[in-house]
């Protein structure tokens, strides 16, 4: 998670992560996703209501379908989450769980706001 | 176990049902095994709702509940013909010799027919089973397709709530209907005459001729039809007659051996339903306890009752002065109830009327000498009272006696009735019973408690009732969206109509909390629509679309989506044909035609959807909106146009409606349909709104749907002009985008509504609400602002950006995305877990290519 206002919100010592341009910022509407392709890697970004962003892998888990980006996205008890479009189960923003089925998550990737770009961090 | 008993019961009717599965329930040990003799077919059935047979009820949902047990053996179809009492044997149509330990008779009744000349003619019926209601509609379809002018019509021997009855049914079968009555006035049982007068005004209202004081001599045939001649020496004719001229208990195995029957007839019996044979026992229509019979169910399922605790050891008895004879009509637009001492038999008795030409409304009660107590009433016109003064009779009068019945006067609730009261008197639930259920074993609902306790199961009367009780005990019945709002759809749509908030955020900060989910967004958007706020994707709105309404598309198990242009009312040009072919061949789509008679394209990739759209938009066809909650589509007929039995052009009907209701978002996806003619070819009454054209005009039915469960729809208005039957559909769609709960479809909606499909009419067609002004305003809005969606998607760049796959890959399609060829065609590659798809016996085209 990175915020809007460029405050590193994330500790990261990871450093083999390559930080790799997935679009301007405006490109991102408050509380919708867009999927962004790496290599064979897909990753769905969102931009919540309150400025923060977040990455999760784009392929949801039941269906195999690579749409989690055109989920809806919204908080469960204040935890942000994203729907999945085709059966409606809903994963945290924050670390990729699904809040609906115990034991399934998709992967969470970092981000962070470079120069007005959203930059998603890879291994 | 070995001293197992065996019970024969004969007769599988509505209390012989009972009886089963009352001493099931009880009989623990398994004390009985039984077998059951119907002389029916079929399953046993709820005959007090018969007529809704012929109004959208399916024999699956007239059925009881039913009995598989092991301890049950049920012969349907092999009535019994003798008993043979010393030897305790009976024996049926098929042969089978039974013997009991104890006989049950459950016969029920026959319909009385006159003795007139001509009675046995075909095309005269009763009206006691469903196989007469189904001999009943071929005979009134056959009426209806003769080829010829003039009226097709039913006469319908009895006034009575029967003939009533079976008048509408035959209304609704396409007949003009003529009730001869040999009383002086209609329902003579129940009404009194003050009541009479305004009934029968009611009765013709509903266009159902009425003949009181007048019997009918005899039946003849004349070209083809029947001729009734009348005692007053009139000539009616008609293509069928039916009679429901009263009821004759069903004796003739009882009389056949011997067992003492009532001097009017039925099965005599002690206040233990046995007759004086100790191991037979009588019990419904059938049974003359202590010599009188009983036409209604409720002392039917009280006898049932009884005797399955004396098969027990218990020690139960009738008290016959305490059973229920009320009865409510069941009749479209004609409220009728009569209960208690209807007639002020009880010596010194007093009547206190009000009687209301103007409104249309007669009330009647009859109190105890010292107007103290309840004994009776009749109510014409509104019985709305029914529910709550029924149960107050015998008790003492919590108000002044005018003012229990004058409009205006005192609303009664549960809460005036003593917990011994009976609020279901067909099932003889009280109301200590409903509250323990509510209490003690947690009912929270109306299907909870009628589960429960069986209440409300039976004639329904109830129902209302039993609402207001659980909202009198405390049940709270949440009804909010989902964690973000406490409000449920309907109040947030007054919500956002009264204080024109016209954004999610400022409507989740002043009346919700947190930042949405798929749950309440997708319906304050829907909400934000039917109040008409531009293109579904501008501003913040585009945030609140589940992924179909933010493609525009419907969204498929791969990922990809499927493109549905409008074609109203099934009509298409080759032309346009021609050019969904051409898009579907440039694209690679999967094709397949729509049960609602247009033509979806599946598998376009989201960036494939802006260009797929623009040969569309350009070739004049629109958004289907088969991606939305909103209305779908109008199916119909050929009609008049070509067919040779309409009677009006539905096709052109249907494209009214669907170029008029098109892209109106509602709680749940609307359909509706036209058909040209009774034969109803279009099914429209498995729609949220179905029209039939009649000789006369159109008549609409609403709250249908097909899917897993399915519903006819009701009839609300007949034969009314084309202007009329717009407004009220306008205000029908209206009302219920208004007042429906999120996802919930116009028929569990019509449902949950308190006075049901009544209230809605007096709401939509008398204004009792003054709302209509509204409604109709709401819904010119909505016909002068339509915009097509996806062009005013391609006409905006910026709304055109989110149809990519990739923001950083514009050019890239979905890799992940593959199909396979099947029956010449493609779908979706098999991903690892799916099921393994079983050949159907179609020969396979080639070998299964992966394309990627
Ligand atoms: C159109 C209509 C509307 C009604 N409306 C109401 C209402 O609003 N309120 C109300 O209280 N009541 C109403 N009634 C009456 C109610 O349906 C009856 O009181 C109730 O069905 C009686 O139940 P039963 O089991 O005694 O008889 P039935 O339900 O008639 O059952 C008797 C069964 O026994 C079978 N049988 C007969 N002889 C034999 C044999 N020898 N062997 C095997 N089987 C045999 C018959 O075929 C029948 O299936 C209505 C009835 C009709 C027809
Ligand atoms: S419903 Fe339509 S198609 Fe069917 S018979 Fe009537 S007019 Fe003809």
């Amino acid at each position: 998670m990175t915020t809007t206002d460029e405050r590193p919100a994330m500790e990261t010592r990871d450093t083999d992560l390559r930080w790799e341009t997935a679009c301007p910022l405006e490109r991102l509407q408050p509380e919708r996703g867009v999927a962004a392709l790496f290599g064979d890697e897909q990753v769905a970004i969102f931009r919540t209501h309150g400025g923060e962003l977040y990455a999760l892998g784009n392929v949801d888990p039941r269906s195999g379908a690579a749409v989690l980006s055109r989920g809806i996205v919204g908080d469960r008890g204040g935890e942000p989450t994203v729907a999945s479009p085709v059966y409606k189960e809903s994963f945290s923003l924050v670390d990729g769980r699904c809040l609906d089925a115990p034991g399934v998550s998709v992967p969470v990737h970092p981000v962070r706001l470079h120069d007005g770009l959203v930059q998603i961090g890879l291994r | 176990m070995t001293d197992t008993r065996h019970l024969v019961v004969v007769g599988n009717g509505m209390v012989g049902h009972r009886l089963v599965s009352a001493l099931r329930d009880r009989d623990e040990r398994g004390e009985w095994r039984i077998t059951v003799l119907g002389e029916e077919t079929r399953q046993a059935y709820d005959r007090v709702a018969l007529s809704s047979y012929v109004d959208g009820r399916s024999e699956e949902e007239l059925r009881l509940a039913e009995l598989v047990d092991p301890l049950v053996d049920l012969r349907l179809g092999d009535p019994a013909v003798t008993i043979d009492r010393e030897r305790r044997t009976v024996r049926t149509a098929s042969g089978a010799a039974l013997t009991y330990d104890a006989l049950v008779l459950a016969t029920g009744s026959v319909p009385f027919v006159p003795p007139v000349p001509g009675k046995d003619l075909p095309n005269c019926f009763v009206y006691r089973t469903l196989d007469d209601l189904d001999a009943i509609k071929e005979a009134a379809a056959a009426a209806v397709a003769r080829p010829g002018p003039g009226r097709r019509s039913a006469v319908v021997v009895g006034g009575g709530l029967l003939g009533l009855e079976a008048a509408r049914a035959m209304r609704l079968l396409g007949l003009s209907p003529q009730v001869v009555e040999i009383a002086p006035r209609l329902m003579p049982a129940q009404v009194d005459e003050g009541g009479g007068a305004l009934l029968r005004e009611l009765v013709t209202g509903q266009d159902i001729a009425v003949r009181t004081g007048v019997a009918v001599w005899g039946i003849r045939e004349e070209r083809d039809r029947l001729v009734a001649t009348l005692s007053d020496e009139v000539e009616l004719d008609a293509d069928l007659v039916v009679f429901s001229a009263g009821i004759r208990a069903q004796d003739a195995l009882a009389r056949s051996c011997d067992l003492r029957v009532g001097e009017r007839g039925g099965v005599l019996v002690d206040a233990a339903c046995r007759t004086h044979d100790e191991n037979i026992w009588a019990i419904g229509e059938c049974a003359a306890l202590e010599g009188r019979t009983y036409g209604l169910v409720a002392p039917g399922y009280a006898m049932a009752e009884v005797v399955a605790d004396r098969l027990l050891g218990g020690q139960a008895t009738m008290t016959p002065e305490e059973l229920d004879m009320s009865t409510k009509l069941k009749l479209l637009g004609v409220e009728v109830a009569s209960f208690g001492d209807a007639h002020a038999a009880t010596e010194g008795a007093l009547e206190v009327v009000v009687n209301d030409p103007v409104a249309g409304t007669y009330s009647k009660i009859v109190v105890s000498d010292d107007a103290q107590t309840l004994l009776g009433g009749v109510l014409v016109g509104d019985a709305s009272k029914y529910s709550t003064l029924r149960p107050l009779v015998g008790a003492k009068l919590p108000a002044d006696p005018v003012a229990m019945i004058a409009p205006g006067g005192v609303e009664l609730g549960a809460d005036v009735l003593p917990d011994s009261a009976q609020i279901c008197s067909c099932n003889a639930v009280t109301k200590g019973t409903l509250k323990n259920a509510i209490h003690a074993e947690g009912c929270r609902t109306v299907p909870d408690l009628k589960a429960c306790t069986k209440a409300g199961t039976t004639c329904g009367s109830c129902v209302p009732l039993l609402k207001k009780m659980l909202v009198d005990e405390g049940v709270e019945v949440s009804k909010a969206i989902c964690e973000h709002f406490t409000y449920s759809r309907a109040e947030l749509f007054e919500i956002v109509a009264s204080t024109g908030i016209r954004t999610f955020t400022e409507l989740v900060q002043k009346h919700g909390t947190g930042r949405g989910c798929d749950l309440c967004k997708p319906a304050v958007a829907s909400v934000l629509a039917s109040l008409g706020n531009g293109h579904i994707h501008e501003g913040e709105q585009a945030t609140l679309q589940d992924t179909n309404d933010h493609f525009l598309a419907n969204m498929q198990r791969n990922g990809t989506y499927s493109v549905v242009p409008r074609i109203p009312g099934g009509e298409v040009t080759p032309e346009g044909l021609i050019v969904i072919g051409e898009v579907a061949r440039d694209f690679g789509l999967y094709t397949k035609i729509t049960g609602g008679q247009r033509i979806d394209l599946f598998g376009a990739r989201v960036e494939q959807l802006p260009a797929i759209w623009k040969r569309l938009v350009d070739a004049g066809f629109e958004s289907g909106h088969a991606y939305g909650k909103s209305l779908r589509t109008v199916k119909s007929c050929v009609g008049s146009s070509w067919c040779r039995y309409g009677v009006q052009d539905s096709v052109g009907m249907a494209v009214l409606l669907e170029l008029r209701y098109r892209g109106l978002r509602s709680p749940h996806k609307l359909k509706s349909g036209v058909s040209g003619c009774a034969r109803e070819c279009a099914e429209a009454r498995s729609k949220d709104f179905g029209v039939i054209a009649t000789e006369k005009g159109w008549n609409l039915y609403v709250g249908g749907n097909g899917g897993a469960t399915p519903k006819h729809a009701q009839l609300i208005v007949q034969d009314v002009d084309q202007e009329t039957l717009i407004r009220t559909i306008d205000r029908f769609l209206m009302f219920y985008i208004r007042t429906a709960d999120r996802l919930q479809r116009t028929a569990p909606w019509l449902e949950g509504l308190e006075g049901g499909l009544d209230h809605l009419r007096e709401v939509i067609v008398d204004d009792s609400l003054g709302i209509c002004a509204d409604l109709d305003e709401a819904m010119t809005r909505h016909v002068e602002t339509y915009e097509d969606e996806w062009r005013g998607v391609l006409e905006d760049p910026k709304k055109l950006e989110r149809y990519v796959s990739f923001v950083n890959d514009p050019a890239t399609p979905d890799p992940t995305i593959s199909f396979v060829t099947e029956r010449g065609q493609q779908v979706p590659a098999p991903r690892p877990g799916d099921p393994e798809p079983v050949l159907i016996g179609v020969p396979a085209f080639g070998r299964q290519e992966v394309q990627r």
